[in-house]
């Protein structure tokens, strides 16, 4: 049976875009052209859904016309449960891009008398194919025939008919079938179509719940066989692509602020990588978080998107928290900058988580993502599923160019555990925030524990979460090893004392020599005053003199004239 | 045999209603229809004669009509009257069972 009619289609295997998330890239293009293929998994595992999807899709990125035949659902009910998909079946319909046409199946009212043939259902479908030109059909769920025919021969060889009509009519056919005991169908349907056949399961761990979806068989095509999680929400079907780690990426040499100025000098003053992973860990209460919002309102600064996903806190209370050290995410928030997303770990699977990422992160386009916690995750999934999880979101950011940082808790009691959910040794940079006791109480201390590809500090800074934001503070290193908190204060106080002292002792002298100075430069003083009434006095003695001399000289002119006028005729001998 | 043809085997039907009101949908001629037509016939004649009124539907000539009645597998007999109405599939070669269905008293 498995070589029916497959000459007529040698040349390489065509295949139909399902317009599905993800899908088309784990099946490289989509399910095969012109033939059927099986959807199947149990009650609930999203069957329908795929198909209808396939079909919607189909009709509205492709135009590509969509027949769907249900057994099941009535028409106004399949309507109805896609609504809240935002699938507007009516509208197709009326737009001639849809045919619905519901197959009912009635269970006691038929009397078998003698051969028949299914050819009332080949006529429905022809004319719903013809009339629309429809490429793709869905027939959801064709074995609730089987409940209504007692002759099951005629009614496989009427499937087996339907099929290969299905081929030679050249449309693309979905077609869902419940699973069975150990078959992947109950009725054993994989056997007439046989060139795809894709399982969607619905696996419970731990009570949580997982999608599942995996490519059994897919005639003359390579294909994933891996199982790839999947997520139902308002946009459809996400497939999530396990993508390998091939490690081809290309890297950035371009660095970005982490946001806090003395973590960046540390890591050779610049920052880390554009493109990197970075990793926080440290115990409970270290103020990771604290950076991881720094982080943030970094990137934002930069205008560069951030997504915030929190596993801890819902926005409003990481909004208010981060408001008392002077982190104003709300700003950004509004700006558009930046999206927090907050859910509990245990709302769904680890890898329902992971493609939930994946959507966030497509469709918001950040630069930067946050992760806090990861650790978190581990109450879904064992510690090597939550690590396997996360090596491919790293990947997958790297792939995408976005710088990731995530952070861990370490519980206290194995401090010295590496207790990073076994990720470190992939990520690109390594923080550790570090209790620091002692003296009675609780400090801070930051590590850079590695950071590929840039020199970094390798000093212990502690770290100070005040009013204003967080601070490093180089520790004291002394002899007793080093000091933090408030001993790192009193010896920082100790030695501003010193300072202090030496500055007054200092000023002391200074102001001595400048008294001594003083006294010496009136003792200068005194002495020029003396010197000044000595020469005072000489010059007295010599200006009296002088002027004894010059009064003497007067007079004896004087003196001389008068004997003269006396003694008239002597007169010319006294003129000499 | 391909087109639609309104069969009504009893000369004088429009006097009293018929008893047995049947419709058979075929698809042309399929093996399964011609026998079917045959068989019915034959019912008819030998069971039902001056008490019934056959429609016979060539499906193909008027394809919406699967749509509307619900086609599946053909051919298909209904029985319109006497209530309840009643369905057979196949080519009605079970005569009994064509017979208990139809309600005919042998």
């Amino acid at each position: 049976m498995s070589g029916r009619s497959k000459k007529n289609y040698t040349t390489s295997l065509q295949k139909t875009l399902t317009g599905i998330n993800g899908f088309d890239e784990i099946t490289g293009g989509g399910i095969p052209s012109h033939r059927p293929t099986l959807i199947c998994g149990d009650a609930g595992a999203g069957k329908t859904l795929f198909s209808i999807e396939f079909i919607v899709r189909g009709a509205l990125e492709f135009r590509e016309p969509g027949v769907i035949l249900v057994f099941e659902e009535k028409a106004e009910d399949l309507s109805l449960n896609v609504a809240s998909l935002g699938f507007n079946l009516k509208k197709l319909q009326k737009d001639g891009l849809l045919w619905i046409d519901h197959v009912h199946v009635d269970l006691s009212e038929i009397e078998e008398t003698g051969l028949y043939d299914l050819d009332g259902l080949f006529i429905r479908l022809d004319h719903a194919i013809d009339s629309i030109g429809a490429k793709r059909v869905m027939l959801d769920t064709i074995e609730n025939l089987f409940g209504s025919f007692e002759n099951e021969a005629i009614l496989r060889a009427e499937l087996r008919r339907l099929f290969s009509w299905l081929k030679n009519k050249g449309v693309t056919a979905v077609i869902t079938a419940e699973r069975g005991h150990g078959m992947l169908t109950r009725h054993g349907l994989e056997e007439y179509v046989s060139d795809c056949v894709i399982l969607l399961e619905h696996r419970v761990t731990n009570q949580i719940s997982t999608r599942l979806l995996r490519v059994v068989k897919y005639r003359g095509s390579l294909h994933g066989t891996n199982e790839y999680p999947f997520l139902i929400d308002e946009d459809g079907i996400s497939v999530l692509p396990v993508t390998s780690l091939l490690l081809k990426r290309e890297v950035a040499s371009q660095r970005v602020s982490c946001g806090i100025p003395s973590l960046d000098a540390m890591l050779g003053g610049k920052g880390f990588f554009r493109g990197s992973s970075i990793l926080v860990s440290g115990t409970a209460g270290t103020g990771k978080t604290s950076i991881a919002a720094y982080f943030a309102e970094a990137s934002c600064q930069r205008k560069e998107r951030s997504l915030f996903f929190a596993f801890e806190e819902s926005p409003q209370q990481i909004i208010r928290n981060m408001q008392s050290i002077k982190i104003d995410l709300k700003k950004y928030i509004d700006a558009g900058l930046l999206q927090i997303h907050s859910s509990r770990p245990t709302l769904y699977g680890l890898e329902s988580h992971l493609v939930a990422i994946h959507k966030k992160v497509k469709k918001f386009k950040p630069r930067t993502v946050i992760i806090d916690p990861i650790t978190n995750l581990t109450s879904v999934a064992s510690i090597s599923e939550v690590k396997s999880m996360l090596i491919r979101l790293i990947d997958f950011l790297q792939n995408e160019g976005i710088t990731v940082l995530l952070t861990a808790l370490v519980y206290d009691k194995d401090k010295s555990i590496q207790a990073d959910e076994g990720i470190s040794s992939i990520v690109d940079a390594w923080i550790q925030v570090r209790d620091l006791e002692g003296n009675g109480e609780r400090n801070r201390g930051i590590y850079i524990m590695k950071s590929r590809g840039m020199s970094h500090s390798n000093q212990v800074r502690e770290f100070v979460i005040t009013n204003n934001g967080l601070e490093l503070v180089d520790v004291y290193l002394g002899p007793d090893g080093i000091l933090v908190g408030s001993a790192r204060q009193a010896q920082e106080l100790q030695e501003a004392t010193g300072a202090e002292m030496r500055t007054y002792a200092l000023s002391r002298k200074d102001r001595e020599l400048e008294r001594k100075k003083l006294v010496l430069e009136a003792k200068i003083a005194s002495l020029n005053e003396e010197f000044e009434s000595v020469r005072d006095e000489l010059n007295k003695t010599f200006v009296e003199e002088e002027l004894k001399k010059v009064i003497m000289e007067k007079n004896l002119k004087h003196l001389t004239q008068n004997r003269n006028s006396r003694n008239i005729e002597n007169g010319k001998s006294n003129k000499k | 045999m391909k087109k639609q043809r309104v069969v009504n085997d009893l000369k004088n039907a429009a006097k009293p209603p018929p008893e047995y009101k049947l419709r058979l949908f075929v698809t042309g001629a399929s093996p399964n229809s011609v026998r079917a037509i045959t068989n019915i016939r034959n019912i008819c004649d030998v069971y039902l004669k001056g008490r019934y009124e056959l429609h016979i539907i060539d499906v193909y000539q008027d394809v919406a009509l699967a749509q509307k009645e619900q086609l599946i597998a053909l051919p298909l007999l209904i029985k319109k009257l006497p209530l309840p109405e009643r369905k057979l599939i196949g080519d009605l070669s079970e005569t009994e069972k064509v017979l208990k269905a139809l309600e005919v008293d042998v």
